[in-house]
């Protein structure tokens, strides 16, 4: 009875990116549709799909953006609608961009000006990641039918050199491109509006530049790629694990955080693991290329805090997290991170 | 003074105090040696930085009644829930939505469409009243530490249509519960320290006269967890009831006596039941009538018949929350473990938050996973 009070309805933390979300999306989204697209489609539930083009891939993803507030400290819907598709494409090995798709679902009374905002966002964010818009759509809905703006972009590209989620092994090195928490903690922190000292703002970039560098001096030795977006780092080291059947053990000291972001993270009792990121990678690799990738990644802008976070071991599929002073099993988020209460 | 928080994450230190933690446990000479952490913070700590992987074998860290979340109980969610349907905007701390009342929770009740508010501060909510014209009703939990705030408040200026639905709790009624349960196996109490900064840790000598069981007072950070356990260890060892402060870098004998003042003047302490646990003789705070004019129970006939007859009582009887925190038994003896009782849907007491046992025997694989075949292949270059 009271299960099927709780399942019968979507709920929030069936979008956060976590265990309920996936469940949401196997048991109900993608029923009667796996098996279409090769080994690199639905079934895989990687970034995006992998189509099988001559003797190339083309890599096709699509993502809706909603966000709130609309204009945060670091960006925007309309750069995080543009980097969010150009880093899905990204991570699966595709860094040049043929085009993207920009669809607009607007509530009606939305600014106008806040509207020319976003589509000049849109703009130079395409521009800064060479990925040109070439089709979009408009719709326009009622007052209280959504919250604002909804943004959706799909992409496309080529790739010869695929890379997956699930392609770690033992032995592999784990690097970050760069802090964690930040794009997570600086939305939290503008939408509850708390007056912090420092810059607390988003990461939120297209990543492609940087994944560019990182494939031209890693090549086949980088082996697994995910953008650890909704989630966060926790969600994104799981699947990673769990696709390929290794445990990853992460040292949380290596895992870079700005001060202001751990100050937010302290006060609201919210772990930085587990907070969406917008312009960070996080790269698998063989062990004998980790420290080449470490100083392309930490030669590029984008990539200046770059670490070595973890490991793949033998084990079965988990994530362990030593803390320095212990160690345990870093839990996957479950829902939407809620402050706790003392 | 300016104190380095990190300092407190040290692992040279950390290490040293685990394998002192070690060596004093093995001196009690006998095994287990079982004390109890009564506050969520504890656990919150002991879980996060995986404390209880260096956690001699021979000693068992029980976790207490001490998670506010948890021991909210069912007809006080039914409250907040009835508010809801009866137009009140209610505004809460984000870890009460998941806590299941009779039948649904005010997450559930947020999906149904009732206004429901997660805020990080009860100064949020009077944001929210001063914003909207409906009512705003803030569902007030936490113990002493939490309920000062919301002291504060309401001896300022609030809103006309902001009210309070007080859940809180006191902690220390609810030690003398456990201490007294005839199976208990405590032999010492871990007390937390920012409840003790309010009250001080002089409140717990009589408890410890009453009882004969040491209390120590601990902080927060991994060397003030694993500093109080070995404190507590010692004194178990030399049978020494008394009541030891080691987190004096922010608690005093006498505690914050303005805030106790303000806590006193706003609440009042009444007999009710912690969820799973007993009848705990003031161990509820309610607002005094001076404040009856923004006490939601008194503001609204809040109707709770509807919800009552959707209740399902079955499963919530077999519930073993009460036991499981009085460390009698472990998760695995219930019917409802991982069965009808999972962190998605929980019926009781301790897989209702992250800092209930049962949620974290959940989610960690059992009470202490063993991560030493790890240990020997992680070396993570730099």
């Amino acid at each position: 009875m009271k299960t099927l009070l709780a399942d019968e309805r979507i709920l929030m933390k069936h979008g956060a990116g976590g265990r309920a979300m996936r469940r949401l999306i196997e048991e109900v989204l993608t029923i009667g549709l796996d098996g279409h697209g090769g080994p690199h489609g639905l079934a895989a539930m990687d970034d995006g799909a992998a189509l099988r083009v001559g003797d190339r891939w083309l890599v096709l993803t699509t993502d809706s953006h909603v966000v709130h507030p609309i204009f945060f400290p670091g960006g925007d819907i309309g750069r995080l609608a543009v980097s969010g598709t150009v880093n899905d494409l990204a991570m699966m090995g595709a860094t040049e961009v043929l085009g993207l798709t920009c669809a607009v679902v607007i509530e009606e009374g939305f600014a106008r000006a806040d509207l020319v905002r976003v589509q000049e966002s849109l703009r130079a964010t395409a521009a800064e990641a060479g990925a040109p818009i070439v089709t979009g759509d408009t719709k326009v809905m009622g007052r209280g039918e959504l919250d604002g703006l909804i943004v959706n972009t799909t992409g496309v590209a080529f790739t010869d050199h695929l890379v997956t989620d699930a392609g770690l092994q033992a032995g592999d090195v784990l690097l970050t491109s760069g802090t964690i928490g930040d794009h997570g903690f600086a939305v939290m922190t503008a939408r509850h509006g708390f007056a912090l000292e420092g810059p607390l703002v988003s990461d939120v970039a297209p990543l492609n530049g940087l994944i560019r560098e990182v494939l031209r001096i890693g090549g086949r030795d980088v082996v697994a790629m995910k953008d650890p977006t909704r989630g966060g780092l926790a969600t994104t080291l799981h699947e990673m694990a769990a696709k390929a059947a290794v445990t990853i053990v992460l040292d949380e000291r290596a895992v870079p955080v700005t001060d202001e972001a751990r100050a937010v993270s302290e006060l609201l009792g919210i772990d930085p693991l587990n907070v969406a990121n917008e312009g960070k990678a996080i790269i698998g690799v063989r062990p004998w290329a980790a420290d080449a990738v470490l100083a392309a990644l930490r030669a590029h802008p984008r990539g200046r805090r770059a670490a070595v976070i973890g490991r793949a071991v033998e084990g079965r599929p988990s994530v362990v997290l030593d803390t320095g002073v212990g160690r345990r099993l870093l839990v996957e988020p479950e829902g939407e991170p809620l402050p706790r209460i003392c | 003074m300016r104190v380095n928080p990190l300092a407190f994450r040290d692992p040279a230190r950390a290490s040293a105090l685990a394998s002192a933690l070690d060596r004093v446990t093995r001196a009690v000479g006998r095994e287990p040696v079982s004390v109890m952490h009564v506050c969520g913070s504890h656990e919150q700590a002991i879980a996060r930085f995986g404390l209880r992987a260096v956690f001699p074998q021979g000693l068992d860290v029980i976790m207490g009644p001490g998670c506010p979340v948890c021991v909210t109980d069912v007809p006080e969610v039914d409250e907040a829930i009835a508010l809801t349907r009866q137009g009140a905007h209610i505004a809460t701390y984000g870890d009460m939505l998941r806590v299941p009342g009779s039948s649904r929770s005010l997450a559930d009740a947020q999906a149904e469409g009732g206004h429901v508010h997660v805020v990080y501060s009860i100064r949020q909510a009077l944001d929210l009243a001063r914003s909207i014209d409906a009512e705003v009703v803030f569902f007030a939990t936490g113990f002493e530490t939490t309920a000062v705030t919301t002291a504060a408040v309401v001896l300022g200026e609030m809103p006309k249509n902001f009210s309070i639905l007080s859940a809180h709790k006191y902690i220390p009624p609810v030690m003398e519960i456990v201490a007294e349960m005839p199976d208990t196996r405590i032999e010492g109490f871990l007390a937390a320290g920012h409840a003790a900064a309010i009250t001080g840790w002089g409140l717990f000598e009589a408890f410890v006269e009453r009882h004969g069981i040491p209390v120590v007072i601990a902080g927060f950070e991994p060397l003030d967890v694993l500093a109080g356990l070995v404190r507590l260890v010692e004194l178990v060892r030399d049978r020494e009831a008394v009541v030891a402060n080691t987190f004096p870098r922010c608690v005093t004998k006498e505690g914050n006596q303005r805030a106790q003042e303000q806590l006193w003047r706003v609440f009042r302490p009444i007999g009710g039941r912690w969820r799973g646990i007993a009848h705990v003789p003031n161990g509820n705070l309610r607002l005094r009538d001076e404040w009856s004019h923004v006490d939601a129970r008194r503001r609204f006939r809040i109707d709770l018949t509807e919800l009552c007859d959707a209740a399902t009582p079955g499963l919530a009887q077999q519930c073993i929350c009460g036991d499981i925190m009085a460390g009698i038994a472990s998760p695995t003896d219930c019917p409802l473990y991982g069965r009808d009782c999972v962190p998605d849907s929980p019926v009781g007491a301790c897989m209702v938050s992250s800092e209930g046992t049962c949620r974290i025997w959940q989610q960690y694989g059992g009470g202490r996973p063993d991560l030493s075949g790890i240990g020997a292949t992680c070396g993570v270059p730099r």
